[in-house]
């Protein structure tokens, strides 16, 4: 009898894929990936599934034979996010023809994905990893969902970085499968680890070699085994040199290919014909790549810089050869890298030169600042770096200053810019770190930047445009009332009169709600800007030449956004309030026993060591105030954006540390708790003691009401506490913390001219103020009120919201009407016991603050309340005593209906 | 038993064609069936109309159930499909009969048992089998009963494997031999259910063979979500199957070409199942016996099947003239390897 031959590996869509030696090299599209692509990343943040489909189509057209899906972020819901998306492929034919690589380190949201697709999909992946019984019990599984499966060189005790260890692994994964498992070798693809070459790293110059090693060695001795790879990692050391990198694909795969790999992730816009590479570079990548000499890995950097023009690394000697240049490079330097150390006496060479003082801005200074929009519009240069260019030019500016003052008081002659801009953000609101980066960004590019501050009066901003003749009014809020704010803002305009463009920005903003709510009361211009990289070409546009095209290009744009969200709105359906009712989240009350709490009232911590603190700090969110995306850690070694966050990093650490040093700042909280039964009508009541006779407080919560799949419930939060009068006396807490000081400190460096570091401490101060929120919720879940005694967490898992029971705030998805902080602001008496209070809209100040309920309840659970129907606002407003106006107004974000 | 029923199985196809019976629905038809017979002593206070819920005819009238079976056992088919086509609580939420799904299944698989039973006893030589059938129930997993929501789903995975893993079991319960999961138009309600049989195989240590069997909806030449016929048999190999095959929604005729592409691939065996012709504009199928068998001729005489059959509008007089058709061909050969499409 013959050795049977092992069968084709076959993948299916909507039709099948077979992979053969006459198939040639798999490619594995790459964009469909949270953490290797920042556009798809924000697309899926942002919810925009519609645009991030057209991720995955754009692969398949151009040539992509699967398409990878990951979606691991700790700031997304990865299983609702891969369910989702799935779900949508599935209903276009011309995307999911094509198989799908279903990519998590989450054994869950591979088991989601699975259960999303009719065709054969490859796992990505499994291994070793976690032990022998873990890797069995998971490859059961895919063969009951009928998968193939990419197996990691990965086992207990680490990645194969050898060929020895690479060979062993997979020959150990492989027996296990096909021998324990049963399953299919021609379903096995082995990925034996693609590590970056060229690091100056001496034990890294073998990689390359090893994993073509390898690669012989699996298609030679585990039949119907697969390789596959991420090929962008191993020229990781070259990121920002394309031609380098593209150049180093190339002939890997040329030799992968040659060794047997079958498949890998790529982006099929990044590599060039082998034949194509030029002489010298393809030498150069050669003798890295196969490890041919000793020298092989500085003589590719070397080639490198000569590519570049300039050094990857610069030598410590070279680090003030700038300074030998021509002036106007020198001052552009000293703008596009953000050193303040040389630019007075540069600026005081250039004065000396020019024939005005103010021409050393018109013309120096502005030539840098040019390079640095240019460079900044085109994603060469990041925020913070840009910012760090604003701290050189004021710098320059202040010096300049008095010598300006002095010319004007000779020939009466004023200064030139390109135009006025008066920013603020709206009463009622107190964030102000995005407007602050905007107006540094704008002032950087000539703007003439007046920044009214908080928490500022329609009247004042209006009356401020008129005094300054500005030429644009910018309007910025991160609390949804504010949204109301900017709609009476531009109702006023309009009664007033005005023309000028009215600019809208902060995180609760949206261009949708710019274009149904605000832009339809202004017959002047009305714009959403997306973050402060878009507030540049939006002023430009509309301060020149091109402002005609621009505006009727945006009314357009705002017509069709005004016309989809009427379609959208047009088909949601609501099932009735009653209805919602019966049918909240199952709560398993008999088995439940409720802890009562250390303590019944509230108690104040001040002064908390912000030591401690510190180490809870979630640094992911961070990166996001300063327009960096991606994952912490690894947004540190990004491709794109890893230089700059590093350093930005870095800065921080400095910043914190003296901040704890030097007591900068301060943080305080209140906490408390009730005991609490939930009423008839999702209603919680609060009681002054366990007697349960007085009530302390009702709470009035929302329930989710759009119509969803029979069996799913309509979650509230009148839900998590056990009902009054039942067998279990339950109990709920609340919070507010705050973070002191960071206004004034900021104040401090905004006075040093120092943008910078004045919007780096009111960002550390709000991750201080949610760090500590974590760390207090995580007391309160071990000690305060200490339902839980064996939890243990690692900070990443405490990020994912691991533990048990929650503490949405009202604002947020699950109770998104801010009236209810007064309730809580005033059971925990904040105000007086740590100085932290509301204002007419419900912003917490300071604005580095915490607050909301706690809940304790296992089952208890972040949701999303979504839209509502007139009949849950009608019974809403009954139950808080309001007019169905005043109702309307508070809840306007949730309404699912037209007013 | 079950061992035995796998070589069994495998003896036989390898010397000849098997023949699946034909329609139940038709032949219940011929029954002057009132209301009253599918309450009869089981459903008599439930609220709402019954007529029509054929499937629990098994528990109501089981007499009748048998004699169908009989009628094609009499002609020479070798299995009986139970009468189970809806019997899951998804397919049954219809009729709040929910609670009456291990009954349907259980009570199905019996008449079809003591049927086969019968005739095996009768003709030692050609043992008869039971297939217990899962339907495709009536939502689909992998689309959106709403065009402006693509996202939309009424019926998640999990839920099917849950609905198919108790009929299994009944159908198990109540004396199959075979499961099959039939009238596939959506591939991931098919994966669902097949999960649930491997589920179930697993835990009650069974090597049952298993059958599925899909739908061309219509020219376009894929199943209602989407596939191809390659596809469709590519996304469920990995079950171990017994067979793979097509029925329903298309005449043989119509039916042929895509049977060929799943015969030039698939490494299991081939079944077809099409329909008495398409129906006319009354719902009736009107193809006669003899106007079937020429058109199937040429799945067998080609050689693409080794088991064939019947779907809507089929009568014991068409299975017999395809039983006829194959005792006069040769069964289909395994085929190495997977070819492509090309």
């Amino acid at each position: 009898m013959s050795i049977k031959k092992v069968p084709d590996m076959i993948l299916s869509g909507l039709e099948p894929l077979i992979v053969n030696e006459m198939t040639g090299f798999v490619n594995v599209g790459e964009r469909s990936n949270v953490t290797g692509s920042r556009k798809f990343s924000r697309l899926i943040q942002e919810e925009d599934y519609e645009a991030a489909v057209d991720i995955a189509r754009v692969q398949v057209e151009d040539g992509a034979q699967i398409i990878d899906i990951n979606m691991d972020d700790a700031m997304l819901d990865g299983k609702a996010a891969m369910v989702r998306y799935l779900n949508l492929l599935a209903a276009e034919p011309d995307i999911v023809r094509v198989p799908f690589m279903i990519d998590s380190s989450k054994w869950e949201i591979i088991e989601e994905g699975l259960k999303c697709v009719q065709g054969k999909a490859i796992v990505n992946s499994i291994s070793l990893k976690e032990g022998e019984e873990k890797f069995i019990a998971q490859a059961s599984t895919i063969n009951m969902y009928g998968a193939a499966a990419v197996v990691m060189a990965f086992d207990e005790k680490g990645q194969a970085d050898t060929y020895q260890r690479r060979i062993d692994i997979c020959q150990r994964s492989y027996d296990v499968l096909v021998d324990k498992v049963g399953f299919a070798p021609q379903d096995i693809v082995f990925d034996p680890n693609i590590f970056p070459v060229a690091t100056g790293i001496e034990e890294h110059s073998n990689y390359c070699v090893d994993f073509f090693a390898a690669t012989k060695w699996i298609k030679e001795n585990l039949p119907g085994a697969k390789v596959s790879g991420g090929v962008s990692n191993m020229s990781f050391s070259f990121r920002g040199n394309d031609i380098v990198r593209e150049a180093m694909h190339s002939v890997f795969l040329y030799y992968a290919i040659q060794a047997g790999m079958d498949m890998g992730i790529v982006n099929a816009g990044m590599l060039t014909i082998y034949d194509d590479i030029p002489k010298d570079l393809l030498e150069c990548v050669e003798d890295v790549v196969l490890n041919r000499r000793e020298d092989a890995a500085e003589r590719l950097v070397d080639f490198a810089e000569s590519l570049k023009g300039q050094s990857v690394e610069q030598k410590e000697s070279d680090k003030l050869k700038w300074r030998e240049g021509p002036l106007q490079d020198r001052i552009t330097h000293a703008l596009v890298k953000g050193i303040t150390e040389f630019i007075e006496e540069d600026a005081e060479e250039a004065r000396q030169g020019a024939g005005k003082p103010i021409e050393v801005i018109e013309n120096n200074l502005m030539i840098g600042m040019n390079v640095v929009g240019d460079l900044f519009g085109a994603g060469k240069m990041f925020l913070p770096q840009v910012v760090k260019s604003a701290r050189v030019m004021k710098k320059a500016v202040a010096y300049l200053l008095p010598y300006i003052e002095e010319e004007k008081r000779r020939t009466g002659n004023t200064s030139s810019n390109n135009g006025v801009i008066i920013m603020a953000t709206v009463k009622g609101d107190v964030h102000d770190i995005g407007k602050n980066i905007v107006g540094v960004v704008l002032s950087c590019n000539n703007y003439e930047v007046i920044d009214l501050g908080v928490m500022v009066p329609a009247e004042d901003i209006l009356d401020a445009a008129v005094k300054h003749n500005a030429d644009i009014i910018g309007l910025s809020g991160l609390i949804t009332p504010s949204l109301d704010e900017m709609v009476t803002i531009a109702e006023l305009m309009e009664q007033r009169g005005m023309t000028q463009p009215l600019l809208i920005g902060g995180a609760t903003t949206s261009k949708v709600h710019t274009a149904v709510k605000i832009e339809e009361k202004y017959s002047g211009i009305t714009v959403h800007v997306l973050d402060a990289s878009k507030s540049v070409p939006v002023a430009s546009a509309l301060l020149s030449a091109k402002k005609e095209k621009f505006v009727a290009d945006l009314r357009l744009e705002y017509q069709e956004a005004r016309e989809k969200n009427a379609r959208k709105r047009g088909k949601k359906s609501f099932s009735s309030v009653d209805f919602i009712r019966e049918n909240g989240a199952p709560m398993d009350w008999e088995s439940y026993t409720a802890v009562t709490p250390s303590f019944i009232g509230n108690k104040t911590i001040n002064d908390y060591p912000l030591a401690k603190i510190r180490e809870r700090i979630d640094w992911t969110p961070f990166f996001i105030t300063w327009e960096l995306h991606g994952k912490f850690p690894g947004i540190l070694t990004d491709e794109v954006v890893g230089e700059e966050a590093s350093s930005l990093y870095r800065d921080a650490k400095v910043m914190l540390d003296k901040i704890i040093d030097e007591k900068l700042l301060s943080c305080h909280a209140s906490i408390g708790f009730y005991p609490a039964a939930a009423v008839a009508g999702d209603d919680t009541e609060l009681y002054m003691d366990d007697s349960r006779t007085e009530v302390l407080a009702t709470l009035h919560h929302l329930r989710q009401q759009t119509q969803r799949p029979a069996g799913r419930a309509f979650r509230s939060l009148a839900d998590f506490v056990a009902p009054k009068g039942g067998a279990v006396n339950d109990y709920m807490g609340g919070f507010v913390v705050t973070c002191k000081g960071a206004e004034e400190l900021a104040k401090e460096y905004e006075g040093k001219l120092d943008d910078y570091n004045a919007i780096l401490v009111k960002s550390l101060a709000d991750r201080f103020a949610e760090a500590f929120a974590e760390l207090m919720h995580e007391e309160v879940r071990k000690t305060h009120w200490g339902y839980v005694n064996d939890e243990q967490l690692s900070n990443d898992e405490l990020i994912s919201e691991k533990y048990q029971g929650i503490r949405p705030a009202p604002g947020y998805p699950a109770c998104p009407e801010h009236s209810e902080k007064t309730t809580l602001f005033k059971l925990l008496d904040a105000e007086q016991a740590i100085g932290c209070q509301l204002t007419e809209s419900y912003a917490m100040y300071p604005a580095s603050s915490v607050s909301g309920w706690y809940f304790a309840h296992p089952e208890s659970r972040y949701f999303a309340l979504g839209k509502i129907n007139k009949d849950q606002v009608q019974d809403y407003a009954d139950r808080k005593g309001w007019d169905m106006t005043k109702a309307e107004r508070w809840l306007r974000p949730a309404l699912g209906y037209d007013e | 038993m079950s061992r035995s029923v796998v070589d069994q199985l495998n003896n036989t196809l390898a010397k000849r064609i098997m023949v699946l019976d034909g329609a139940m629905g038709t032949s219940i038809q011929g029954y002057p069936l009132e209301e009253a017979d599918f309450r009869k002593g089981h459903f008599e206070d439930h609220p709402s109309p019954l007529k029509g819920n054929n499937d629990l005819l098994s528990i109501t009238r089981p007499e009748i159930i048998e004699e169908i079976h009989d009628s094609y056992f009499a002609i020479g088919a070798d299995f009986a499909s139970t009468n189970a086509f809806s019997g899951t609580t998804i397919a049954q939420a219809d009729y709040s009969l929910e609670s009456a799904v291990y009954k349907i299944n259980f009570e199905s698989a019996q008449c079809a048992r003591r049927s086969a039973d019968k005739w095996t006893a009768k003709t030692p030589d050609q043992p008869r089998y039971v297939v217990g059938c899962l339907g495709p129930t009536n939502r689909t997993a992998s689309m959106s009963p709403d065009v402006n929501d693509p996202g939309m789903r009424l019926v998640t995975f999990d839920q099917l494997v849950t609905a198919y893993y108790d009929a299994a079991n009944a159908l198990m319960d109540g004396g199959s031999d075979i499961i099959m999961i039939e009238t596939v138009f959506d591939t991931l309600n098919a994966k669902a259910a097949l999960f649930a049989v491997l589920k179930m195989k697993q835990e009650r240590e069974l090597d049952t063979p298993v059958m599925i069997s899909g739908t061309i909806t219509d020219a376009s030449g894929r199943t209602l979500s989407g596939q191809t016929a390659e596809a469709f048999w590519v996304s469920l190999m990995h079950g171990n199957l017994l067979s793979i095959g097509l029925n329903c929604a298309l005449g043989a005729d119509d039916m042929l070409p895509h049977v060929k592409l799943l015969d030039k691939n698939a490494t299991c065996m081939i079944s077809a199942h099409p329909n008495a012709g398409l129906p006319n504009e009354f719902g009736e199928y009107d193809q006669t016996a003899e106007e079937m068998a020429e058109q199937v001729r040429p799945f067998l005489s080609e050689g693409h099947v080794n088991i064939i059959g019947g779907c809507c509008g089929t009568t014991p007089q068409h299975i017999a003239a395809l039983k006829a058709l194959a005792d006069e061909y040769k069964p289909r050969s395994l085929p190495e390897t997977f070819q492509g499409e090309k």
